[in-house]
């Protein structure tokens, strides 16, 4: 039972983490690396489902018959390439919010917010 | 227990202490650093699940890329973290009722490793049997990336495209207000 969805539950723990990081830290910077965490343990999940036991990485070979399925490491493959993208992204509103702000905190950016409303 | 669900269920421990250490921490430049180890020891893993072609490309990108263009970002924004008081409590609580809710969803999923599981016997098994004879590579995966599925890899090169352009057009931005000011 537990040798059965160990891989399904340590990815849940970990989602929740990064899930955690994302809506509870008030620095954008670790919000996005909540955000990559959330995101890695998604690819976990993915490829915890393509296993096969038994079976050796989808390259063909004469010696045996019995594969792990090719398709969600396709799919994670895309996946991961996208996550780097989003990163990237993420990090130069970041930046971008630095240069306006002179800070990367949440909480900070909020109060400056305030401030130019009552004036 | 065999060689493999020790190896499987060590580095997903390690992966998931990795993580709390990670929370914990204070310093930008630690947590960076150790958001890599994170994305090193999933590579490990991809390998023990035979996603050695993932594993690579988790190494190369997500370990290597991600970490530069975080400490790249950690170097322009200061690696200090302002400590600011937040409540813990709901996030807590909202993270503990969507895990629960997650965990029992899980319940209904077939085994780790079950060769009759649904993902297992619809397309694979045509990929695995017919890729030899219809592409003529023997990596599945490449053939199914660059021949089967190929218009999803140019979808990904339009997405990889579309987030240097935004990259681009926020940094390029800054350094002329830069010049002006």
């Amino acid at each position: 039972m537990i040798a059965d969805y160990f891989n399904y539950w340590v990815v849940i723990v970990l989602m929740m983490m990064g899930f955690y990081i994302v809506i509870s830290d008030s620095n954008l910077i670790k919000k996005i690396i909540g955000l990559n965490i959330f995101q890695t343990s998604v690819f976990i999940l993915f490829i915890s489902m393509s296993k096969v036991k038994g079976g050796t990485a989808p390259i063909l070979i004469a010696e045996t018959d019995l594969y792990s399925n090719p398709l969600p490491h396709v799919l994670i493959l895309t996946a991961i390439v996208v996550s780097v993208s989003t990163t990237a992204l993420g990090l130069a509103i970041i930046a971008r919010i630095h240069r306006a702000y002179d800070t990367v905190d949440e909480t900070a950016i909020h109060e400056q917010d305030d401030l130019q409303d009552d004036n | 227990m065999d060689i493999e669900t020790i190896v499987n269920f060590s580095l997903l421990t390690m992966l998931a202490l990795t993580v709390v250490v990670l929370i914990r921490m204070k310093s930008l430049l630690a947590i960076v650093l150790s958001s890599g180890v994170y994305s090193f020891l999933s590579a490990g893993l991809f390998v023990a699940m035979d996603a050695v072609d993932v594993a690579f490309t988790e190494a190369a990108v997500g370990a290597g890329i991600t970490t530069v263009l975080l400490l790249a970002a950690i170097s322009i924004t200061g690696r200090r973290q302002t400590v600011s008081k937040h409540k813990r409590f709901l996030p807590l609580a909202v993270i503990t009722i969507t895990g629960a809710a997650l965990i029992y969803g899980t319940l209904d999923m077939p085994p780790y490793g079950d060769p009759m599981a649904p993902i297992h016997t619809h397309v694979a098994p045509h990929y695995l049997t017919q890729s030899s004879e219809e592409i003529g590579i023997p990596n599945v995966v490449t053939s199914v990336l660059a021949s089967y599925r190929g218009y999803d890899t140019l979808g990904e090169v339009a997405v990889i495209f579309t987030a240097a352009v935004g990259v681009l057009l926020l940094l390029g931005r800054t350094a002329k207000k830069g010049e002006h000011k």
